[in-house]
């Protein structure tokens, strides 16, 4: 599974920097403050099927921004981050830069598409934050918070990958071999080894096979503690947004992540409201803006359950929410009032 | 020849033509003179549209008025890897309104990759008298409630086929929407539903349908019934049962073990989730008839896989999970001679380390043993040149090879090379190779293979690989018959495709995604060839709040008369071919 949402504390400056590997953007190197895993609600045990032992693995292993790498945010369906970054991590002695990241979020080494990076930022306060309490305000700097959020794009090649093509075969091979030094490394950590980073729609597997598979494994247990096998899509929606996305719940074990990815995913959305969405202008919002506007409009996280009702995402543990959960919604905070007390008293009923 | 066509009197010509099924043919007889035209127009019963975009429900009805069978397929294939946003399209909405006033005496309607909605399906069930069948193949869009009413009103409904297709499931009533006068079942599949439908309508249902043939049935239908329900249908062809697990009760064995045998004409399996291996014996008798075996929902491991396959002499499709492993393949290659199609899904495609030991031998076993083998979907881990140049050379007759080494960029294993050569050995020896998958560490050169001799292939679907334009220029001027390209992750951009504009009106469609293609590049493709539908995938906001040089995320190019669409989301722009364009 992909690596899982980190979130700093509050007191550090913890900015995560999404994108290292774009030279235009100031990479904030993690400083290391310890990562901690933030009951969502402060209820119920939602960090039970978290398994923070992941992050580390890969963290400790590198140093400054390649930690970076491993760590940032990645959001809703799996697709942000390929395999060749791993052996960009390995194998960066070497002057390999030239030939990955291959699935850059970013189109890096061209600076002209850069510029639309900076102007989107993500805003310190979010409008799910705002519904969670005793979340600590997930202190992103937006690359492009809109490259960011695109969960299928892998991005595109970097430009000079046509300038040298007779270099790329032969210094692949190594990559390779750094490929496998990478997925033989990390048991050596003693711990799990992480599922691969996952690329979006890759291996090419249709979602409703690699669900049966997951029911399929849910059913015998799994015993040598491998991560939960496959992928979990639902679809969700948004008021006012103009399409569905779907998202892969397995690819989280919090609500906080899970929710800080909708943010990511649906910022364009909100953007495109006040935005020219549609028209052809130049104009991105600026950062204020975008923290205005979503401290207008407050969002809340909903979903429907097997049984068909629709609840406020975060009443339930994690482990239970994803087994009941069908669908997703993210409604306007006004339109969600109806739905506490009731979440409240199917809790209270399930408990 | 104008004497000779005008010397048959249209009753003749028209006699001759019912003969001539295939679509291709028809479009050509349709060629060959205006009278031709116009008399096989008026007698083409079936019609089938491979993109709903290409050509307008108006412009169809308009052509052929005596339509009674019609086939739509509308979303990009990559849809089925989440690569195709939702909301991107595929709305079967205004071709079901139209046809519903156009051809009242329509019997049958399939869908691939098309979003309908229950209202569709409804007024499908008011409008048709003597509607017949109903395949809805990947779709979704609609409930159970539509199918409801498809249930309900449909007194002539042979065929309800929901294969693989996404339902909003609310619950299992609909079934029991069928009337009690109701008897002309033939086809049933629901295997994609999630819901418990009523056992006792099923089998009420099934029982008074003596013509069912097909009957595949959900995960949620207990093993313990199937036996009811094979003992009402025992003209059975094809059967998927639900979840193959339950307690081990004797009886439920001995049970179902007599009602598969009671089915002689039982010849295709499928279902098989949550495999008890327990239960697998109760197959064993029926073995020897069977000619396809679906068991890729089945975790059963190799020892009882090799002994299930291993009686299955007549078998022709085999899908199967990695966990077959190469020793299982090589049994397959010893009992299976017939074996005509196989494909092998991973267990576990995100692993790190392989969890099976299936690799290259495997498949190499297969192709040695099984001479009639054309149909190939294989994931593995590894893969080496020379296995594929074997594979390549025991099987000439191959038709359709997909292979996915699942992780992007593997070179050959043993040399570390790419693995051109293997997959040049493939489009050369197999002269007939019609489709065919890439994966694995590919450079330019095996683009240049498969443009000299794959001149059969008709659908190439390309993943990271290549090193520059020319890969793909070498793909859009060398084959001949190619109608579907899709790339992805590949360096491939403008020039290739400017350079072979004129080929894209010959394909049905062409994806490209992760690539290099400006959008600069789309514009003066979309402004020089008209009749191409040149659209812009991108989530990132306007394409021209970028440069133009700056790449687009996705694109998806097709031909079409229908001119630029006009049910486009928000994230889809259609270049235009428009002068506002010219300028600049």
């Amino acid at each position: 599974m992909s690596p899982p949402l980190l979130v700093a504390e509050e007191e550090g400056q913890s900015n995560i920097s999404t994108v290292a590997s774009s030279p235009s953007l100031d990479s904030i190197s993690h400083n290391g403050t310890a990562l901690k895993e933030r009951n969502y609600l402060g209820l119920s045990d939602c960090s039970s099927s978290v398994d923070s032992s992941n992050v580390p693995n890969m963290s400790d292993e590198k140093k400054d921004n390649m930690n970076l790498k491993a760590t940032e945010l990645r959001l809703g369906l799996p697709g942000s981050l390929s395999p060749e970054r791993d052996s960009d991590l390995y194998a960066s002695n070497s002057s390999k830069l030239d030939e990955k990241p291959l699935f850059p979020l970013l189109p890096t080494k061209d600076g002209i598409c850069s510029s639309s990076q900076k102007t989107v930022v993500s805003g310190n306060k979010r409008g799910f934050s705002d519904t969670m309490e005793g979340f600590p305000e997930g202190n992103f700097t937006g690359n492009s918070g809109i490259n960011v959020m695109l969960p299928r794009s892998s991005g595109p090649q970097p430009a000079f990958m046509k300038e040298m093509p007779a270099k790329v075969p032969q210094e692949r091979p190594s990559a390779a071999n750094g490929l496998s030094h990478n997925h033989t490394g990390t048991p050596a950590n003693g711990s799990a080894p992480a599922a691969k980073a996952q690329v979006v729609g890759w291996p090419p597997i249709r979602s409703y096979r690699k669900n049966s598979l997951a029911n399929t494994s849910k059913n015998n247990d799994e015993v040598d503690g491998k991560p939960g096998p496959a992928s979990l899509f639902v679809k969700v929606s948004m008021d006012g947004a103009p399409y569905l996305r779907k998202v892969d719940l397995r690819n989280y074990a919090t609500y906080q992540e899970l929710s800080s990815a909708l943010e990511k995913m649906f910022s364009c959305f909100t953007l495109g409201q006040c935005g020219s969405h549609g028209a052809p202008g130049r104009e991105m919002l600026s950062e204020s803006k975008l923290r205005d506007l979503l401290h207008g409009s407050e969002f809340v996280l909903t979903y429907e359950d097997k049984d068909g009702d629709w609840m406020l995402v975060g009443d339930v543990p994690w482990g239970m929410f994803i087994d009941t959960c069908k669908r997703l919604k993210i409604m306007k905070g006004s339109d969600a009032i109806g739905l506490a007390p009731r979440a409240m008293e199917k809790s209270k009923s399930r408990s | 020849m104008q004497r000779m066509a005008l010397s048959f009197p249209e009753e003749v010509l028209e006699h001759v033509f019912s003969f001539i099924r295939s679509e291709r043919d028809r479009n050509v007889i349709s060629l060959v003179c205006k009278s031709w035209y116009e008399i096989e127009r008026w007698c083409r019963w079936r019609v089938f549209i491979g993109n709903c975009y290409a050509v307008s429900p108006m412009m169809v009805i308009k052509r052929f008025p005596e339509v009674r069978s019609i086939s739509l397929k509308g979303k990009p294939h990559f849809a089925d890897f989440n690569l195709v946003p939702e909301g991107w399209g595929g709305f079967v909405c205004p071709w079901i309104g139209a046809i519903a006033k156009a051809y009242p005496w329509l019997e049958e309607i399939r869908l691939k990759r098309m979003v309908i909605t229950d209202e569709s399906l409804e007024l499908i069930a008011r409008s048709f008298k003597n509607f017949k069948v109903l395949v809805l193949s990947s779709c979704e869009g609609f409930s159970t409630d539509g199918l409801a009413a498809i249930a309900a009103n449909c007194r002539n409904l042979r065929e309800l086929d929901l294969r693989e297709s996404e339902v909003d499931d609310r619950n299992g009533h609909w079934l029991s929407h069928f009337p009690d006068s109701y008897t002309s079942l033939v086809s049933l599949n629901i295997s994609c539903l999630g819901s418990e439908v009523s056992l006792s309508a099923l089998e009420r249902l099934i029982g008074r349908c003596p013509n069912l043939q097909t009957l595949r049935l959900n995960r949620a239908v207990p093993l313990d019934r199937l036996a009811n329900l094979l003992a009402r249908t025992p003209q059975l062809i094809e059967f998927g049962t639900g979840a193959y697990s339950s307690e081990i009760r004797p009886e439920v064995f001995s049970k179902l073990s007599g009602a598969l045998s009671g089915c002689k004409q039982l010849r295709s399996l499928s279902g098989f989730w949550d495999v008890l291996p327990s239960y697998l014996p109760a197959i064993y008798p029926i073995c020897s008839r069977l000619t396809s075996l679906n068991l890729s929902y089945a975790t059963i491991q190799s020892l009882d896989l090799i002994k299930l396959v291993s009686q299955c002499h007549n078998l022709q499709r085999l899908w199967v999970l990695d966990y077959i492993e190469d020793a299982g393949l090589d049994a397959l290659a010893v009992s299976c001679k017939d074996l005509r199609e196989l494909r092998v899904f991973p267990s576990d495609p995100f692993a790190l380390e392989p969890n099976v030991t299936l690799t290259e031998h495997g498949l190499v076993s297969v192709s040695e043993g099984c001479p009639k083998l054309q149909s190939v979907l294989y994931f593995c881990r590894q893969m080496s040149n020379a296995a594929l140049i074997t594979i390549a050379r025991n099987r000439p007759n191959m038709t359709r090879f997909r292979l996915c080494i699942i992780e992007p960029r593997t070179p050959d294993y043993l040399t570390l090379q790419p693995l051109d050569a293997g997959f040049g050995a493939v489009v050369e020896y197999c002269k007939d190779l019609r489709r065919l998958s890439l994966s694995g560490l590919l450079t330019d050169r095996v683009f240049e293979y498969i443009g000299t001799y794959g001149k059969k292939l008709e659908m190439l679907s390309v993943a990271f690989a290549g090193d520059s334009d020319l890969g793909l220029h070498h793909i859009l001027s060398g084959c001949d018959n190619l109608r579907k390209l899709e790339i992805r992750d590949c360096p491939f951009g403008d020039k290739a495709l400017l350079a072979n504009a004129a080929k894209l009106e010959t394909m049905r469609s062409l994806w490209m995604s992760s690539c290099l293609v400006s959008y600069g590049a789309c514009k003066l493709l979309g402004h020089k060839m008209p009749r191409l539908n040149v659209e812009v995938i991108d989530e990132r906001g306007p394409p021209d709040s970028r440069p133009e040089s700056c790449p687009v995320e996705k694109l998806y190019i097709y031909r079409t008369i229908a001119g630029p669409r006009l049910d486009m989301p928000d994230f889809v722009w259609t270049m235009e071919d428009d002068s506002e364009f010219r300028i600049s």
